[in-house]
C-alpha cells in the first residue's frame, strides 16, 4: 500500500525473530589465504575462462567473461595465482580459486575525471575492473545488460530478513563513497535512483542526495527491492530496472574515487551455532574455513549458508562466500524426529506465522532457535491464503507457482513474472503446510521465461 | 522414545529404497509419521521451515468438529429415548448413540484409507492427510440409521470417483464428503429422506416419528420446536449437525486457527440471512414465511458453511473468490430449500453447485488482475511512444 508521495507502509508478511542476531560490533578478517568466485553466484552465467591455472593475477585482473555478453568480464578480487578452476559435470566451471601472495598489487584504471566522463566511458570502466557485476536488472535479477538504459535504478537499504544485516551501521564510515557511487549510477539511467530506507531507523541514509527516497515500513519483505519497484515504478512488459546493493554502491565509489577495483564484502556471521555472532570486514571471495576458523563457529553438524537464511547458498568449509552475500548463517541441522510433533499447539519452541501453534503469542520478543528441520513432509497443495498472508505484492502467489510448474510462460507473463524474484518466496518457502520449494519452481520458471522469451 | 524409534528404523528397513518391499515405503511411512515428525531437512530455497504441516492442519479440524460429534452422539440417544418415552440419563443416550455412530466411523476410516493407501503405493507418493479429515465428516452427515454398508459403498464412491479420479488430494473439484452423501442421497433415497430415517429406530418402532423441521414445513406442517431448541440442536436430522452451538464453537476453532475461512464462514451466513430475510418478506408459504433466523440453525445450514464449505480445495481460493463464493453458498442453500422442498438439503446441493462454480469465480478475480496488469502495459507503450 502506498501512502503519501513515497512511503509505503506494508501490511502483509512476517517477522521471524531468531537467535544468532549479530552483535552491533564491526571486527577485521584476516586476509584469507586462498579467494574463490563461483560462477553459480550469477543467475543464469556462463562462464568463459580468461586464464589458465597457475597464471599471475592482480587484484581486478580478469579471470573469466559472460558468453552471453562478452562486455561482462569478473576479475580477481586479490593479487596472486590462479591455484584452481574446478569443473563439475559437462565440465561446468564450479569455483575459480586465486591464492593470495599477499602483494597486494591491483591493476588501475584512470578515474580521476570520472565526473566529466559519460555514461559509455563509465559503463566501460565498471566492465573493465569488473564492479559491472555489481548492477543486477529487472526481470530476472540477472547482471543487467550494459547495451541497457534503465527506466531507474532501485537500491534498498535495509534488510527485514530474519537475522538481517544493519548497512546503517556497517557502512556509516562510507557515506562519501556511497554518494559518490550514487552519483556514477545516476550518469547510467535517464530515470531516477531511488533509494529505499527503513521509515523506524533512517540512520546516513537520509543524507544522501540525488537520490529519490522512499520511506518504508513494515514486516518483510518490506525490505525486498521487488515491494519497492513494484509500489513506486512498477515494472511493465519490455523494461528494464536496475538494482544494486549498498555495499556496491559504495564498492562503485571507492573504484571512482581511487582507480582500483573494490570488492569489499562485509559479512555479518550469524546464527545460533555462532559463538559471538558480529560484523566481519572482508572481501569478497573469502573462503568460508577462514570464516569458521577466526569465528569460531560449530560447524560440525551445522548447516552453513552463504547469503540469509530464507534463501541463501548452503556451503560446506571448503567453499567461498557468496559473491554478493552480505550474511553468513550457521544453525543446527535439524535431522532429528519430533515424537508426535505434529500435534496441534505442541513443540511451540518452533517459531510459526501459523496459529496452530501458539508460538504467535511470545513472537514478538522471544528469540527463536530454529534447526533445518522440515517440520513435516511435502504434500498436494491444499491449504490456500496462506501464501497471500505474507505476500505484499499484487500478484497471485499461489496461481503464478501454478504456472511455473505448468511452464505456461504465456499465463506466467501475465500473472507478474516480470516483477519478482525468487527471494521475494522466501517466507512462503517457510510457512508453507506443503512444504512446496516455492523459491526452486520460480527460479525454474525464471530459467524458463529467459530461454524462451530472453 | 529411543527404544521405540530404533524399532521403527529395524521395521522400516525392508522398506527403504532399492529394498524388496520398496514400493510399499508409502503404507510405513504414513505409520512412521503419525507417531514422529521425520528427520528430515531442507534441501531447497529457505533453510528453515515453520512447524506448520498437513497433519497438524487437519487435526486441527478434526479438534474443531469433536464438539459436534460428542453432541450428535448423544442427540441420537436423547431423540430415541425422548420419543419413546423411557426413562434416560446422559450416559444412557451417549451410550446408545456410540453403539449407532462408532461402527459407522470405523467403516468410513477403514474403507477410505484402504483406498487411499493403495493409491498412494500405486502412485508412488506420501498418504495426504486429507481423508482423515474426509472419513469423520461423511458418518457425521449421515442419517443414523442407515445401513454401513452403505456408508462404505458411499465412501468408495467418493474417494475413488471425487478425488481420486481427479488426481488425488488437491485435484478435486467436489468436496469428498459432501459427494459421499450426495451419492446416497441419490442412490438409496428411502435411506436418506423421508419422516423414517432421522431419528434412531423410527423405521422399527411406530411410536417415533423421525420427521426433520425442513421436512415438516416442506410438507406443509406445523413445526413443534423452539427457535432455542433448534440453537441447541436437540432436534432430528443428520447425525452430528443439529446443535448450531457446538457447530458454532467449532467454527470458533477453525476461525481462530485460521483453518478456516472466516471469509467463506461469514460470507455463507451472510448470503442464508439476506435470502432468509427477503423470502421472509415474500411470505408465500410455510418456508418462505419460516423466520429467517430459524432458517440459519436448521438444516444443517451452519455445519455445511463451518465444516463443508470452507475445504480449502473444493472452495474458491482467491480472497475475493471466497468472499462471492460463501455469499452465494448461503443465497443458495436457502433458495433450494424454498423453491424445491423435495431436496430440504438444500445446504448440501448449494456446496456441491459451489463448488463446481469455485474455479470459475477464480477465474475471474484473477483476469481481473492480469487485465490490471495488461493495461498498465498498453498505457505505458503509449506514453513511451
Amino acid at each position: 500500500m502506498q501512502l503519501a508521495e513515497n512511503k509505503i507502509r506494508v501490511r502483509k508478511g512476517f517477522n521471524i525473530n531468531l537467535d544468532g542476531e549479530a552483535d552491533r560490533i564491526l571486527v577485521d578478517l584476516p586476509e584469507s589465504k586462498t579467494y574463490g568466485i563461483s560462477p553459480d553466484s550469477f543467475f543464469n552465467l556462463i562462464p568463459k575462462m580468461l586464464v589458465k591455472e597457475n597464471a599471475k593475477v592482480k587484484k581486478g585482473s580478469p579471470l573469466f567473461f559472460s558468453k552471453n555478453n562478452p562486455r561482462i568480464t569478473f576479475t580477481s578480487p586479490v593479487s596472486g595465482s590462479v591455484t584452481a578452476i574446478l569443473r563439475g559435470e559437462k565440465r561446468k566451471i564450479i569455483e575459480v580459486i586465486i591464492t593470495s601472495d599477499n602483494k597486494n598489487e591491483s591493476e588501475t584504471f584512470d578515474t580521476k575525471d570520472y565526473v566529466k566522463l559519460d555514461e559509455k566511458n563509465i559503463k566501460e570502466l565498471l566492465l573493465k575492473s569488473g564492479s559491472w557485476p555489481f548492477i543486477r536488472q529487472r526481470p530476472y535479477n540477472t547482471i543487467a545488460s550494459p547495451e541497457d538504459n534503465p527506466k531507474s535504478i532501485f537500491v534498498s537499504s535495509f534488510s527485514t530478513l530474519p537475522l538481517s544485516f544493519d548497512y546503517n551501521f556497517c557502512l556509516k564510515d562510507n557515506q562519501d563513497e556511497f554518494q559518490l557511487g550514487v552519483n556514477v549510477l545516476k550518469k547510467l539511467t535517464l530515470g531516477k535512483i531511488f533509494l529505499a530506507i527503513d521509515n523506524t531507523s533512517k540512520g546516513f541514509f537520509d543524507k544522501i542526495e540525488n537520490v529519490e527516497k522512499i520511506y518504508v515500513e513494515g514486516p518483510h519483505p518490506a525490505g525486498n527491492s521487488s515491494v519497492h519497484i513494484h509500489n513506486v515504478d512498477p515494472i511493465n512488459y519490455g523494461e528494464k530496472i536496475w538494482t544494486v546493493n549498498p555495499e556496491d554502491v559504495v564498492n562503485i565509489g571507492i573504484f571512482f574515487k581511487t582507480g582500483i577495483f573494490s570488492c569489499k564484502r562485509t559479512l555479518a556471521v550469524v546464527g545460533s551455532s555462532v559463538e559471538k555472532p558480529k560484523y566481519y570486514n572482508s572481501s569478497i571471495g573469502t573462503s568460508v574455513k577462514n570464516l569458521i576458523d577466526f569465528s569460531k563457529i560449530n560447524y560440525k553438524n551445522s548447516r552453513l549458508v552463504s547469503g540469509d537464511i530464507l534463501s541463501g547458498k548452503q556451503v560446506g568449509p571448503d567453499n567461498y562466500i557468496d559473491f554478493y552475500s552480505n550474511t553468513f548463517c550457521a544453525i543446527p541441522e535439524g535431522d532429528k524426529h519430533r515424537f508426535f510433533g505434529w500435534i496441534p499447539f505442541v513443540d511451540n519452541f518452533i517459531p510459526s506465522m501459523h496459529k496452530t501453534s501458539l508460538s504467535w503469542i511470545k513472537s514478538n520478543k522471544k528469540k527463536y532457535k530454529v534447526d533445518t528441520n522440515l517440520n513435516g513432509e511435502e504434500r498436494a497443495m491444499v491449504v490456500t491464503g496462506e501464501m497471500e498472508k505474507v505476500f505484499p505484492l499484487d500478484i497471485f502467489p499461489m496461481q503464478l507457482i501454478k504456472a511455473c510448474l505448468n511452464q505456461d510462460i504465456e499465463r506466467m507473463e501475465a500473472l507478474g513474472i516480470y516483477e519478482i524474484i525468487p527471494e521475494d518466496f522466501g517466507l512462503i518457502d517457510y510457512g508453507s503446510t506443503s512444504k512446496i520449494e516455492a523459491q526452486k519452481i520460480i527460479k525454474e520458471g525464471i530459467k524458463l521465461m529467459l530461454k524462451e522469451v530472453g | 522414545m529411543k527404544i521405540l524409534r530404533e524399532i521403527i528404523d529395524k521395521v522400516k528397513g525392508p522398506f527403504q529404497k532399492g529394498e524388496k518391499f520398496e514400493k510399499f515405503a508409502p503404507a510405513v511411512n504414513a505409520f512412521d509419521t503419525f507417531l514422529f515428525v521425520p528427520n528430515h531437512t531442507t534441501k531447497y530455497g529457505s533453510h528453515i521451515r515453520d512447524a506448520v504441516d498437513l497433519k497438524r492442519t487437519m487435526v486441527t479440524v478434526i479438534l474443531a468438529l469433536l464438539p459436534a460429534l460428542i453432541y450428535g452422539i448423544y442427540n441420537t440417544g436423547y431423540q430415541y429415548y425422548y420419543q419413546t418415552g423411557e426413562e434416560f440419563t446422559f450416559l444412557d443416550a451417549f451410550i446408545h448413540g456410540s453403539l449407532k455412530i462408532i461402527p459407522m466411523i470405523i467403516v468410513s476410516y477403514v474403507v477410505g484409507l484402504t483406498i487411499e493407501f493403495g493409491f498412494a503405493v500405486y502412485r508412488g507418493h506420501e498418504v495426504n492427510e486429507g481423508y482423515l479429515v474426509t472419513g469423520l465428516l461423511i458418518p457425521m452427515i449421515m442419517p443414523v440409521d442407515i445401513p454401513l454398508w452403505m456408508v462404505g459403498l458411499s465412501v468408495a464412491f467418493a474417494v475413488f470417483i471425487a478425488k481420486e479420479a481427479f488426481g488425488g488430494t488437491g485435484m478435486n473439484i467436489l468436496n469428498p464428503a459432501l459427494t459421499a452423501r450426495a451419492f446416497a442421497f441419490f442412490a438409496y433415497p428411502t435411506y436418506m429422506s423421508g419422516n423414517k430415517v432421522w431419528v434412531s429406530e423410527a423405521n422399527n418402532i411406530d411410536s417415533i416419528s423421525g420427521e426433520t423441521i425442513l421436512g415438516s414445513l416442506a410438507a406443509g406442517q406445523q413445526v413443534n420446536f423452539s427457535t432455542s431448541e433448534m440453537f441447541f440442536g436437540s432436534i432430528p436430522g443428520s447425525i452430528a449437525e443439529t446443535s448450531t452451538l457446538w457447530v458454532l464453537a467449532g467454527g470458533l476453532v477453525l476461525i481462530l486457527t485460521g483453518v478456516g475461512s472466516w471469509r467463506i464462514i461469514l460470507g455463507g451466513f451472510i448470503g442464508a440471512s439476506i435470502a432468509g430475510i427477503l423470502f421472509n418478506l415474500w411470505g408465500l408459504n410455510e418456508l418462505m414465511s419460516f423466520s429467517w433466523i430459524n432458517h440459519l440453525f436448521v438444516g444443517g445450514l451452519a455445519f455445511g458453511i463451518i465444516f463443508m464449505a470452507t475445504d480449502p480445495v473444493s472452495a474458491a481460493q482467491t480472497v475475493k473468490g471466497k468472499w462471492i463464493y460463501g455469499i452465494l453458498v448461503g443465497i443458495f442453500c436457502i433458495l433450494i430449500r424454498v423453491f424445491n422442498p423435495a431436496y430440504p438439503e438444500g445446504v448440501m446441493l448449494a456446496i456441491l453447485l459451489m463448488n463446481v462454480f469455485a474455479p470459475t469465480i477464480d477465474h475471474y478475480v484473477v483476469e481481473k488482475n492480469i487485465n490490471r496488469r495488461k493495461k498498465r502495459w498498453t498505457l505505458n507503450q503509449i506514453k513511451t511512444a
